[in-house]
């Protein structure tokens, strides 16, 4: 039965550098895949500097979980193996070719294969990489089985891209996409769908699945929020879930045959003089896409959001589940006695600035930079996270307990149903500056090393 | 600006690692950030911060203090000057204007330097032998321990409540945020079970006082027995009354809660639920009606004493107050009951405002704990019920 949820905690934050609706085919010449991207995962290499490899190639596999490998999203030569320190692999970078050839992996009617053969074809042409599981965001184990499906088909982050652009014209894909997961899993699929601006009427459309309509602010667009809404995971269940993008891939291997990862990036932030979408495929270089079209400031380029995206250089990559870069300035600058200025332009949740007014009373745009705005503290006001944090959790009592690495409590206070991400409304107004995402995140870490996933 | 930012980037190389002046380091770094708002920028997590941090926090409570300070000081040299008969009647507020305010302002300057010099002196020695920042916790909290005490309290004993409060209060447990008792009403506390002579009584309210005239508190002529307080209720809802430097005027404090309330700094939950545990108690003494005292209309309550002033700066203090939302109204309503309940019942201590506050600080992580424990009970029985599927 498809839903209606709404959302009534959170906060939007406008930022100037919307993307306009404007796609952009452009030849990216460098691809690469990040294994810090897939969380927990150790590679273990399969080609070296100088092969040429295929859309679909095997680079690497993952220690422990032999089954899942990650493969080549173009065609070209392996350029680099970059390693960061004790030799950790950090990029597996491919030059591109023009034109891109693909391993044939043979087109398939989903009615013909069984749920076996279809798990078979995902796991070797690298398309199960696109999965994640709750509880931990990792990869999942091709042995389990999840209780459900959750694709999102929409973000509700700062400047997120419109799936209404992202999804134009693949319904077929996503249908196939949905018939695939249907018959491997035959687990209901969730098709999360936002109320007013950015639905995609191809996902409206889809049939064999559910669709669920997400009102309210950020973060109602967060799979923790709607999972928790739909069907809150339990100690021991697993929920998958994927963006309606990597759908589209999964639908393109029972359709073409092949690992395409053709997909819209949106380059979106104030210091971009164009932001709109770019069509590339995953794991593409931002190099090209940002020469002549950022201001001269000093830069923070972030793949992702600005709330839970990850800092990258001028030459580095999208990130494998990010469909957004996002570039603002760096606030490196000391601002005199800013603790008792009225503050009308700077962002602020707490109404202790003007500025906090005006947010909440309207629709305001604002500049952003990464200044911290103060230094860091204990934790002293209490109540501001339960604001915009709409789940049935108590966030500072579980950042607490992650923070005293206290398993039992974590675990009795839902550390299963979150991600880094859901804390990073919290993390954003705390004015004790704490890095609350990477408490959460280690707190996770733990959790999944002492548990298992 | 320049010349001090130019000033201080000079200054800083001998204060850091190696430099002449390490030993010093945290007072620079206090300062420093005191006039700048430091460079740094986001390193993990969340690129873009909000621009609130702790002090602005802490200086939003400090502006909220200002109308009751400067109100207080007021008092002080109006309560003054009536009680040695230069003043001819209680009802010329505004006679001898200019005196009366810089009486008290005299007579309050020396608790506000004392405060705040042994404060932060040994906040700044606690920062330098741990190694963190000057936390500007203290700047409320030296600024509210002059406020809850008598005007004539000797400047020693402040110092050595001082002392106690910010050591035993708070660094002991870590500093600010760790700790559990409201550090300004330990200060209060220490001087009260110490000091009992300078701090109780009818004699300590008025600065002084001409010996002849009567210096009894509202809470005062209650507990000796009297129907109603002297006072008006339109002198004790404006102010001029005896008492503690900061609590006398109704009308003042509530500026104050306005700007906290509007400022979102301070819990409304915390601060309704004070008055309504106020009034229940109050309304429960008066069916009861047993003596004068319990007869009192519960909303004199409010205006006597320190409770308003408790409600609005005490309790709300986050790091000791409960901190779950449920928590705080069950915390607010308590410390509203137990005020009252002691004032009235317990002729030892006239004043319950200090002790219902510290009484429920030690109570509020007991309060959170079931608190939360509800939300873990109902996770546990979720999962429960999937299991038994």
């Amino acid at each position: 039965m498809s839903k209606a949820i709404k959302i009534t905690k959170g906060l939007d934050l406008n930022l100037f550098g919307e993307p306009m609706p404007e796609v952009v085919e452009t030849f990216v010449g460098e691809y690469a895949l990040k294994p810090k991207d897939f969380i927990g995962l150790i590679p273990k290499l399969l080609v070296e500097e100088g092969e040429s490899v295929k859309a679909g190639t095997p680079l690497f596999y993952a220690k422990g979980k032999e089954k899942v490998i990650f493969t080549s999203p173009v065609s070209g030569t392996v350029k680099q193996v970059k390693r960061g320190e004790k030799r950790v692999i950090e990029e597996v970078i491919i030059s591109a070719e023009e034109t891109v050839e693909y391993l044939d992996f043979g087109v398939s009617s989903i009615s013909e294969l069984s749920a076996e053969q279809i798990k078979e074809k995902l796991l070797t042409s690298g398309a199960w990489t696109v999965l994640r599981q709750r509880p931990y965001s990792v990869i999942p184990n091709p042995d389990t089985m999840p209780k459900c499906i959750i694709v999102s088909g929409f973000s509700s982050a700062p400047l997120a891209p419109d799936y209404s652009i992202l999804l134009k014209g693949l319904g077929a894909e996503l249908q196939v996409g949905v018939d695939a997961l249907k018959k491997m899993t035959g687990v209901t699929i969730h098709v999360n769908v936002p109320a007013e601006k950015g639905v995609a009427e191809e996902l409206t459309k889809l049939e064999n699945v559910e669709i669920n309509t997400f009102f309210g602010k950020h973060p109602c667009g967060n799979v923790s929020v709607q999972i928790e809404k739909l069907d809150p995971i339990n100690k021991g269940e697993r929920v998958w879930f994927l963006d309606a993008q990597d759908l589209v891939v999964i639908g393109r291997l029972f359709l073409e045959g092949r690992y395409n990862t053709e997909r819209l990036v949106a380059l979106t932030g104030q210091e971009v003089s164009h932001p709109q979408y770019y069509k590339v495929r995953k794991g593409a270089s931002i190099a090209s896409l940002i020469y002549n079209n950022t201001t001269s400031a000093e830069l923070r380029i972030i793949s992702g959001n600005v709330l839970s995206g990850t800092k990258i250089e001028k030459e580095g990559f999208v990130s494998a589940y990010d469909n957004q870069v996002t570039i603002i300035k760096e606030g490196n600058y000391a601002e005199f006695m800013g603790w008792i200025a009225p503050g009308t332009k700077k962002f602020s949740f707490s109404r202790t600035f003007l500025a906090g007014f005006l947010t909440n009373c309207c629709k305001r745009k604002y500049k952003v930079d990464t200044n911290l705005h103060g230094g860091k503290r204990p934790f002293v006001v209490t109540g501001e996270f339960e604001k915009v944090f709409p789940m049935d959790i108590y966030p500072m009592q579980l950042i607490k307990a992650c923070i005293m690495e206290d398993i039992d409590m974590m675990e009795q206070l839902g550390i299963y149903e979150v991600a880094p991400e859901d804390f990073a409304l919290c993390e954003l107004i705390d004015s004790s500056k704490t890095d609350i995402q990477e408490i959460i995140s280690k707190g996770l870490e733990l959790m999944r090393k002492e548990m298992g996933e | 600006m320049k010349f001090i930012k130019n000033t201080l980037d000079k200054m800083r190389p001998s204060f850091e690692k190696g430099g002449k002046l390490h030993a010093f380091h945290s007072l620079f770094d206090a300062i420093d950030t005191l006039m700048f708002v430091p460079a740094n920028t986001t390193t993990k997590g969340c690129h873009v911060r909000d621009a609130v941090d702790n002090k602005r926090t802490m200086i939003t409570v400090f502006i909220a203090l200002l109308p009751a300070l400067l109100f207080g000081m007021y008092n002080i040299g109006f309560q003054h000057y009536l009680s040695i008969g230069e003043i001819a009647s209680s009802t010329d507020y505004c006679a001898n204007f200019w005196n009366n305010f810089g009486y008290g302002f005299l007579k309050v300057l020396p608790l506000l330097l004392v405060s705040y010099i042994v404060g932060l002196g040994i906040e700044v020695v606690f920062a330098q032998i741990r190694g963190h920042e000057v936390s500007e916790g203290y700047f409320v909290t030296g600024l509210l321990i002059p406020m809850i005490c008598p005007p004539d309290v000797p400047l020693w004993q402040l110092a050595l409540a001082v002392a106690f409060a910010v050591i035993i209060g708070k660094e002991v447990f870590g500093g600010t945020g760790y700790n559990f008792l409201n550090p300004a009403l330990v200060a209060r506390a220490f001087l009260f079970f110490s000091y009992p002579i300078q701090m109780s009584g009818d004699t300590v309210w008025i600065a002084e006082k001409a010996d002849a005239f009567s210096g009894a508190t509202p809470l005062g002529e209650m507990i000796a027995g009297a129907t109603l307080p002297s006072a008006s209720i339109m002198d004790m809802f404006i102010g001029f009354m005896p008492g503690c430097v900061g609590e006398t005027s109704a009308i003042a404090i509530l500026i104050g809660a306005l700007i906290l309330l509007v400022s979102g700094v301070a819990s409304w939950r915390v601060m309704l639920s004070v008055f309504a545990g106020g009034a229940v108690m109050g309304l429960i003494f008066n069916a009861v009606g047993a003596n004068d005292y319990m007869n009192m209309p519960f909303y004199y309550h409010f205006l006597i004493g320190g409770f308003m002033f408790g409600a609005v700066f005490m309790a709300t203090d986050p790091v000791t107050a409960a901190h779950t939302n449920t928590g705080k109204y069950i915390y607010g309503f308590l410390i509203g009951i137990m005020a009252v309940l002691i004032r009235v019942v317990n002729p030892a201590y006239p004043e319950g405002m200090m002790l219902a506050i510290l009484l429920m600080n030690v109570f509020a992580p007991l309060i959170d704990y079931y608190v939360v424990d509800a939300n873990i009970r109902k996770r546990a029985k979720r999962a429960k019920l999937v299991n038994n599927k």
